[in-house]
């Protein structure tokens, strides 16, 4: 009976709450892709770097905020800090839609010189964030680290496994539940959410009912540039800030967005909880679980880790595989052409 | 034509005039990049500018030819081999059967639970069945000698030889790859390739027992007619050859191995321009344009449009494959650490739509523009900096001014990127 409850807290511990703090930050993130998709129909590159250029004008003011001696008390500074990198982040990408997406709009180009004008985009963007603030690890997580600490939890329970639960972790799916409802209320409820999903629908009948497609694209910008920014300081706050990092985050983001379905908000929630929790679990060495549910003569003596955490892009790039050759649509219907 | 020619004739002046202002050696070193360059433009040239195929993944087809030079090349581990070769051998072979079962059970079988139950156990047993072959081989290969070597070793040929195998591999990886993506929408192909290229470059840096991963291989030979500058400046028919000319020995040596390197790799681009120009020009090319022109109706006319993207997927990589493959013989050590996406995926794009996708000059041209432009704001871009920030009090802001220089290419490349692809679409060459 012991033996299977510290099982099941070492599995809350090294698997269920990490899984669940990253499947977040790769909802958040997916949702502004499948939202850009959904709305201006292209595969936006860019998205990682907007999480970065964000993060990073998130950080700058955290910095500005602690020398001026404001904190949050035991939460990080940084969420004090987070509405000014929305704001910055929101003007940014409506800056490049202005000078970059619209003349392709207009003329109808087709999506992939779309995802490769992201690539410049993307470039551009790489280019400020290391100009800026540089290519170091910054970690910028300040206030109390442990809700729970693994050494209270064992006092507290008496039993061998310990569950810490950090600040961030906390923080990361509490703001991501948040953030959906509001992006949910915000699409099913007012005239704006409407009629992007309208848009989103059918274009043409949108334009017809006299939908103003400026407007629309606007508003999806902004949402997508205040969700990449929560994504990524998010993810910063939990881990750390590397500009090169955030880049890489690309691949499991889409593979998220890809398997709920692009252009399906649902899916991209499922997408990103799929993904992350079969990183988490594929990565993650059984042997210490194991040790306690089979009996000591079986007790494994290796890791039993079914992949390194080298390759943990690996999982993401299988799940996407998959489901591309299996359900192109992803698991919640998405646009599939 | 003479536009063209005029082209070609300002980027070669750029060359001219970095050796003569800043040192010839400089710019025979960005020549044999650039031409390198201009190769893997020439491979993304086959499948953008003929097919329309969007590839993210040229990173990841450049370091498999270095790999392919480590392989052939590198010298041999006898211990290391004979410890756990065979093994690594068998256990990739179980894998790749249990994969290749598991896709003809999928497709074989009819559609329901049992087919489900078949493939999961089928994958799930072959994973189980190559873990068991392969974990035990490579931990003997890794512990024989870890410090100088703990890896299988090369086969010790030339490094001339290591080149087609470097487009063999990359090729099949891209016939992998191809089965699985194409045919599926264009972004998910870019999405595919981009996560493979991570994938190898993991690969690579993490199995020891292939080339060593992160801990490198060292002392590649060099491709055939290059010498080593030690040796020449210990000849003394090259001594009494340098005093004649009234060259500095190091100098001089340097200088003439760079430019055996220029001729070496300019042949095989011509070879590969040769080869390009006739593909595209014949009936074949002309099908590949009408493919990527309107898939529908090249469809319509019974042309296999899945098969054909297949194909020249598999050309390009193997062409970009190559290059690596030149490219780490010319280094002389594989450093996977230094593979990343921006310069060897993205800085070819850029090269050619800037130079003119469709069109095999223009890409050679954008890659030649773009690899003299990269490397050398590499070594003026902190100088221009300095002069820049002169009237600037010394501090933090300066210093760190100093420091990003070097991150100002990624903003430029950006910004010329979307420039071209504004204003000049087709490129400084458009296709005919």
């Amino acid at each position: 009976m012991m033996d299977g409850l510290n099982a099941l807290v070492a599995f809350l511990n090294f698997v269920f709450v990490p899984g669940l703090a990253y499947g977040s930050q790769l909802a958040l993130g997916a949702l502004g892709v499948t939202l850009i998709y959904g709305i201006l129909r292209f595969s936006n590159f860019a998205h990682g770097d907007t999480m970065a250029f964000g993060t990073m004008v998130t950080i700058l003011f955290t910095w500005w905020f602690q020398s001026m001696g404001i904190n949050f008390g035991v939460l990080p500074t940084a969420l004090l800090a987070v509405p000014f990198g929305i704001m910055a982040t929101a003007l940014f990408v409506l800056g490049t839609d202005r000078v970059v997406y619209r003349f392709y709009r207009k003329q109808k180009a087709a999506p992939t010189i779309l995802v490769i004008v992201s690539l410049g985009v993307t470039f551009i963007m790489n280019g400020v964030v290391r100009l800026i603030i540089g290519v170091e690890d910054i970690g910028f997580a300040d206030g109390g680290r442990f809700v729970i600490s693994a050494g209270d939890f064992k006092t507290a329970t008496g039993l061998a496994e310990g569950l810490a639960i950090k600040t961030t972790q906390a923080i990361t799916v509490l703001t991501a539940v948040l953030v959906v409802a509001f992006l949910f209320w915000f699409l099913q409820k007012t005239r704006t959410g409407k009629s992007m999903r309208a848009f989103s629908d059918n274009e043409d009948l949108a334009l017809l009912s006299g939908i103003n497609p400026d407007r629309v694209v606007q508003v999806t910008w902004i949402l997508a540039g205040a969700m990449a920014t929560i994504a990524g300081v998010l993810y910063g706050l939990d881990k750390s800030f590397k500009a090169f990092t955030y880049f890489q985050l690309l691949l499991p983001i889409f593979a998220a967005a890809i398997v709920g379905g692009l252009g399906n908000p649902i899916g991209a929630i499922a997408g990103g909880f799929v993904v992350a929790f079969s990183e988490v679990m594929v990565t993650y060495a059984w042997k210490k679980v194991l040790t306690y549910l089979v009996p000591e003569s079986w007790a494994p003596d290796r890791l039993v880790q079914l992949l390194s955490t080298d390759y943990k892009i690996a999982v993401s790039f299988t799940i996407l595989i998959i489901v591309l050759l299996v359900r192109p649509t992803g698991l919640f219907k998405g646009k599939s052409t | 034509m003479t536009r063209n020619l005029m082209l070609f004739a300002a980027v070669a002046m750029l060359f001219v005039l970095t050796g003569m202002l800043q040192s010839w050696n400089l710019s025979l070193s960005i020549l044999t990049m650039a031409l390198l360059s201009a190769i893997m433009a020439l491979g993304v040239n086959m499948q953008w500018g003929y097919a329309g195929l969007f590839n993210t993944g040229v990173m990841g087809f450049t370091a498999l030819g270095g790999l392919a030079m480590v392989l052939v090349s590198a010298k041999p581990v006898a211990a290391g081999w004979s410890a756990g070769g065979p093994g690594i051998l068998l256990g990739l072979f179980i894998g790749a059967v249990s994969i290749a079962a598991a896709i003809f059970a999928y497709n074989r079988l009819p559609k329901g639970r049992m087919r489900n139950l078949c493939v999961t156990a089928i994958v799930i047993g072959g994973f189980f069945l190559y873990r068991a072959v392969f974990d035990p081989s490579v931990l003997a290969v890794e512990i024989n000698n870890p410090a100088t070597a703990g890896n299988i070793g090369g086969l010790g040929l030339p490094a001339l030889v290591a080149w087609p195998v470097g487009g063999l591999l990359a090729a099949a990886a891209a016939w992998a790859i191809g089965k699985t993506a194409l045919g599926l929408r264009s972004d998910y192909l870019a999405i595919a390739t981009l996560g493979i290229a991570e994938i190898i470059i993991a690969v690579m840096k993490n199995e020891d027992w292939l080339a060593r991963g992160v801990k490198n291989i060292i002392e590649l030979p060099r491709p055939w007619p290059v010498q080593y500058e030690v040796n020449m400046q210990q000849s003394d028919s090259f001594l009494a050859f340098a005093s004649t000319i009234g060259f500095d020995p190091v100098t001089g040596s340097s200088i003439i191995v760079k430019l055996t390197y220029v001729m070496l790799f300019s042949t095989v681009l011509l070879a590969v321009i040769w080869l390009s120009e006739r593909a595209l020009n014949s009936p074949w090319g002309r099908m590949m344009r009408a493919i990527r022109d309107n898939e529908v109706s090249a469809a319509a006319m019974g042309k296999n449009v899945t098969a054909r993207h297949l194909q020249v997927f598999i050309l390009g990589s193997a062409v970009i494959g190559i290059a690596g493959a030149m490219m780490t013989s010319m280094d002389g050590q594989l450093t996977p650490g230094t593979y990343n996406p921006l310069r060897f995926t993205f800085l070819v794009w850029v090269m050619v739509i800037v130079g003119g996708s469709g069109n095999n000059w223009g890409a050679v041209l954008g890659g030649l523009l773009i690899g003299w432009l990269w490397l050398i704001v590499e070594s003026l871009g902190p100088l221009a900096m300095r002069g820049i920030t002169a009237g600037m009090v010394d501090g933090p802001l300066k210093a760190h001014l100093i420091d990003s220089a070097a991150h100002m290419r990624l903003l430029t490349l950006g910004v010329i990127l979307l420039v071209v692809l504004r204003f000049s679409p087709r490129g400084l060459i458009p296709e005919k």
